[in-house]
């Protein structure tokens, strides 16, 4: 467990590093996963203890966002100050990329798959 | 009589000074906000997974009514659940395990993928801020409102990028991922996309890390494709989001 936790650390700070390296607009973590993702790929398989380690962190991953989640309280008077667009802004920003994603990519999976059928 | 109200007064104080020490240490509020999760995980079995019974969400209103309740600033709060916070970081990491896992599918789906993506960034930045824009918001909430799909490290910079409020970026993207937590799922089953694949691919672009928690408490490949889809559209929504807001805000 503990070389797996600095296993992620590792690739987290060589994407620190490179998004500063390379001024990208990403986060460091995000690079990281990319970069731990190159190198799976070339070492062609998953140490056990970061497939474990991995998995027991994002099947929690919901508890991290709560601290941060928490600080709702501090923009309450902001946030009820424009309520309205603020809440339907919420709902049909939400509602809208939710529905288009999901249907787009079955489309294109439902036109790839005819498309491979028919040659 | 006398004798036993002064050593309650006694105790009463020494409670009070055990409390002002305690909790202005880590240990309480990291406690307290494990044992709000494990509330929030457990009203949710009680409910058998109810989409509204939504941990996070439950989590968030245990502990704002204690910090309210004990008058605890979210300085304080934040000191000693920070621990938490950090661990994003590796946590976004280890996406690269599933997604690794899952190379072959995430090959074959990929230029699929990527036409979602187009649409779902697209779509993500113009629904919200028009729909603010609409109803009358004022411009720097439209700009805050816009990057709101995107994990927040990311569109805290977009925000930051446009003109909008950065923090309340923030805060407003973690109740998009709550309100994708609860209704994303039984959206995506009313628009009949039933494949885990697409469905998390979904809940990622539009949902971030949020919609990606969600997504693994549902399905492991979900998860995965979530993770992905968050990851990507962090990156779209930067590169589309500032010219999309000199489109529509002229």
């Amino acid at each position: 467990m503990i070389p797996a936790i600095a296993t992620l650390l590792l690739f987290q700070l060589l994407g620190e590093g490179l998004v500063r390296l390379l001024a990208l607009p990403i986060p460091g973590p995000v690079a990281g996963m990319a970069l731990l993702f190159v190198v799976l790929i070339i070492h062609g398989r998953v140490p056990e203890g970061l497939r474990t380690t991995a998995g027991g962190l994002l099947q929690h991953l919901s508890l991290l966002f709560i601290p941060a989640g928490t600080g709702v309280i501090v923009y309450v008077g902001r946030i009820a100050g424009e309520a309205v667009p603020i809440a339907a802004a919420l709902v049909v920003g939400t509602i809208l990329p939710i529905a288009a994603t999901g249907l787009a990519v079955k489309g294109m999976e439902w036109l790839r798959a005819r498309r491979r059928a028919a040659s | 009589m006398a004798a036993r109200t002064a050593k309650g007064g006694i105790v009463t104080a020494r409670l009070a000074d055990v409390w002002t020490q305690l909790a202005s240490q880590p240990l309480l509020w990291l406690m307290a906000t494990l044992a709000a999760y494990v509330t929030g995980r457990w009203v949710q079995d009680q409910t058998k997974g109810h989409p509204l019974a939504n941990p996070v969400a439950i989590a968030i209103i245990l502990l704002a009514a204690a910090l309210i309740l004990t008058g605890t600033p979210y300085d304080t709060y934040i000191n000693g659940a920070q621990i938490l916070n950090f661990l994003l970081g590796p946590a976004t990491v280890a996406l690269a395990v599933p997604l690794y896992q899952n190379l072959d599918k995430v090959r074959r789906m990929l230029p699929s993928l990527m036409v979602g993506l187009a649409i779902g960034s697209t779509v993500g930045v113009l629904s919200s801020s028009g729909t603010a824009l609409l109803l009358g918001a004022s411009k720097p909430m439209v700009l805050t409102l816009a990057p709101k799909a995107v994990t927040s490290p990311i569109a805290m910079g977009i925000s930051q990028t446009l003109g909008g409020l950065p923090p309340l970026t923030a805060v407003l993207v973690i109740l998009t991922g709550i309100f994708a937590g609860m209704f994303g799922w039984p959206i995506l089953r009313l628009v009949g996309v039933h494949d885990p694949a697409a469905a998390g691919f979904a809940m990622g672009t539009a949902a971030h890390g949020i919609g990606t928690a969600r997504a693994f408490q549902i399905d492991f490949t979900a998860g995965t494709f979530a993770g992905l889809g968050m990851g990507l559209n962090g990156l779209a929504t930067a590169v589309i989001a500032p010219p999309l807001m000199t489109l529509i805000m002229g």
